[in-house]
């Protein structure tokens, strides 16, 4: 038996699904999810040994968190719009964003959306109703709520997502965006991925609550823990949250449990700060492997669609790897650009300034 | 019409014409702002349009930005400049940012109103000048008028503006500038300078509160042979760089004033403007007469204040060496 700790859970140990939560995903439902969690693993998995190689400058990964982070976004529907942290680009790419124009990003090339302006990670697309990225941390949960706080004045069926880390609660966003969220009953799902740690601090530094869940109820929103590791009760916990929000019962607040299996990015060496005990627990409850043996169960998965899985998915990336390194870096005037509407006089002066002197040396040369 | 009248004209103005655009601030609802900027607009626009937050400008600015992402036009009022610091991380780095950082796919249109300026006896925590830190920020824009015929259409202007503005306003002649103010919509453009008494001696640099003691300062001059010509610069960043440049060409000789304290102030940059322009067209050293490099005084802040008795020997100084 599960413990009775109030923790929503779906996918049970033999393998079937507590109908209690169930949310009624169809085979494949659940067999696109499952290809995107292997496919965020293995990009992970691929970025980093770019970065090690030294041809893309950093990743940030999620290792461990797939569940939580892709059965949230697809929990959402296709005209809301999710406030992201810096660790899911796993569901922008299952919520339509480009995997070629991704790796452009991660080359910070002339082709990323966000035209090299940006760190690795940081790519926007909003045609898939996905937010911009900033690394500073937490200062996209106000933004979510004013974006659905907007669509609610304008009478728009809209609800955000945002995604933040158990660091992000110690925020003063965190606290104003709940706030705001309670006071104006906006539909905004605040999704906290608690994976144990804020690069090397864990949890007990940022709160002395017992659960994150429960500083919901100090604004006076619901707060949900629900294990982070099991797919079908990460959907199932979203899908409620949301439709709360749509009736116009205003926010909910989530804590996903999950467990951050790598550092907090490639410049990040955790064996520092945390011994590897607690890594062998967690593995044991893996996100995809339990999606996994769900699927072999029911006859849904086998070894060889895995192969190919992984074949395709590493073929369409090594293409998108070679399109991106042959891809020259934005122009030099691109730096002027989107600064303002149009560039004022003192940019335009600046912008001459440049192109009329020394070239800077190649970073690589 | 005073400027208080003249604001509440122009953002009326602005939501009858919009109803993109919405107002959100601490007080600004019912009891229409602690100087009653906004008096009158919740009863005729309604409290999702005119919204009374909880207080916390950091929230205000952050679900500002959210509301513009979206496509709503927010009007944020601060109500003190002083109180705008726990913004600060908004506006410098999501606001700013957020068209560049998105290469174009989010832009963020906020305007900011928030009173600025000493001289009312308030004291450092309701008396700061803060537009330097945000001249100095890439992406947004930094307004102060100092009539009531400006402050309407350069508000019209900045609402109506692509990019994110900073709209500061004077609040010691919040009700002492007085004058005719056209009724409806009408614009006064950004980026543009007024040459607003014209002269041949010197060039005198001011803008909100402080024209009004330039202007003095120029008046007086007169009796001692000194024919001063002051510019409202009207729009701070990006600022109008010919119209000072054509009038420091013409005098050889240039006064800056501002509040604000003197050391990385705008002051400095607008000498750097010039001086790297108009070198060899000054006769003398450029002379700022600014704040001090003090937290702004309770008792003694018309000591503090760069007002007309600290002007009227400066512009004497510049032209005589």
């Amino acid at each position: 038996m599960p413990p009775d700790d109030g923790v929503v859970r779906v996918l049970r140990d033999d393998l079937t699904l507590d109908p209690e939560n169930d949310p009624g995903l169809s085979d494949a439902e659940v067999l696109h999810l499952y290809r995107h969690m292997v496919m965020t693993r293995l990009l992970d998995e691929r970025l980093v040994a770019l970065q090690r190689q030294g041809r893309i400058g950093f990743h940030v990964g999620s290792l461990g968190e797939e569940a939580a982070i892709l059965g949230a976004a697809f929990a959402m529907r296709k005209n809301d719009f999710i406030f992201p942290c810096y660790r899911e680009f796993g569901a922008a790419l299952m919520r339509g964003f480009e995997l070629g124009v991704f790796v452009h990003n991660m080359f910070g090339t002339a082709k990323d959306t966000v035209r090299g302006r940006q760190m690795p990670d940081h790519y926007t697309c909003r045609r898939v109703g996905w937010g911009s990225i900033s690394s500073p941390v937490g200062t996209q949960i106000t933004q979510a709520v004013g974006f659905a706080w907007g669509a609610k004045i304008r009478r728009q069926d809209v609800a955000t997502l945002v995604y933040f880390g158990d660091g992000a609660t110690s925020s003063s966003d965190f606290h104003s965006g709940m706030n705001f969220a309670g006071v104006f009953r906006v539909p905004t799902i605040f999704f906290c991925r608690n994976n144990g740690w804020a690069i090397s601090v864990p949890v007990t530094r940022q709160t002395a609550s017992r659960t994150f869940a429960e500083k919901g109820a100090a604004y006076g929103i619901p707060g949900v823990r629900v294990d982070g590791n099991d797919l079908f009760a990460v959907v199932a916990t979203v899908r409620k949250a949301l439709d709360r929000g749509v009736r116009g019962y205003g926010p909910t607040l989530i804590e996903a449990i999950t467990y951050r299996m790598g550092g907090h990015s490639t410049s990040d060496d955790p064996n520092r700060y945390r011994g590897s005990e607690v890594l062998e627990s967690w593995a044991s409850r893996d996100p995809i492997g339990r999606v996994r043996a769900y699927l072999e169960k029911r006859e849904l998965w086998d070894g060889a669609a895995e192969e190919r899985l992984i074949a395709e998915v590493d073929n369409e990336f090594r293409e998108a790897v070679a399109v991106a390194e042959r891809t020259p870096p934005p122009p030099l005037e691109s730096m002027f650009e989107d600064v303002y509407e149009r560039p004022p006089w003192h940019l335009l002066e600046q912008r001459a300034q440049l192109l009329a002197g020394p070239r800077a040396p190649s970073p690589h040369s | 019409m005073n400027m208080v009248q003249a604001i509440n004209d122009a953002l009326r103005t602005a939501m009858r014409g919009d109803d993109r655009v919405v107002i959100l601030g601490e007080d600004v609802g019912r009891v229409g702002g602690v100087f009653r900027v906004t008096a009158g607009l919740f009863d005729e626009f309604g409290d999702e349009r005119v919204i009374d937050t909880p207080l916390s400008e950091n929230g205000i600015v952050g679900t500002a930005v959210g509301m513009a992402l979206y496509g709503l036009v927010p009007v944020v009022e601060i109500q003190f400049a002083d109180f705008i610091w726990p913004a600060y991380d908004q506006i410098v780095n999501e606001l700013a940012k957020y068209r560049y950082r998105s290469g174009g796919e989010y832009p963020a249109k906020v305007v900011i109103r928030a009173p600025v300026g000493g001289g009312i006896r308030g004291g450092h925590y309701h008396s700061q000048h803060p537009e330097a830190p945000f001249i100095h920020v890439a992406g947004l824009k930094v307004v102060c008028p100092s009539s009531a015929y400006d402050a309407k259409g350069l508000l019209l202007s900045a609402i109506a503006d692509p990019d994110p503005v900073l709209f500061f306003e004077p609040k010691r002649v919040y009700r002492a500038a007085k004058g005719e103010v056209p009724a409806g919509a009408f614009t006064v453009p950004l980026e543009s300078a007024a040459v607003v008494r014209p002269g041949r001696h010197v060039t005198v640099l001011a803008y909100g509160a402080m024209l009004y003691e330039a202007l003095d300062a120029a008046s007086k001059a007169v009796a001692h042979g000194v024919e001063a010509e002051v510019i409202d610069l009207r729009t701070l960043w990006p600022v109008d760089v010919a119209t000072v440049l054509d009038s420091v060409r013409r005098t050889g000789r240039l006064v800056v004033v501002h509040e604000a304290p003197r050391t990385c102030g705008f002051g400095a940059e607008l000498v750097s403007l010039v001086v790297e322009r108009a070198f060899y067209h000054l006769e003398a050293p450029p002379v700022r007469v600014t704040g001090f490099d003090t937290p702004f005084p309770y008792s003694l802040e018309m000591e503090y204040m760069p007002l007309s008795h600290r002007i009227l020997p400066a512009l004497l100084e510049a032209v005589r060496s």
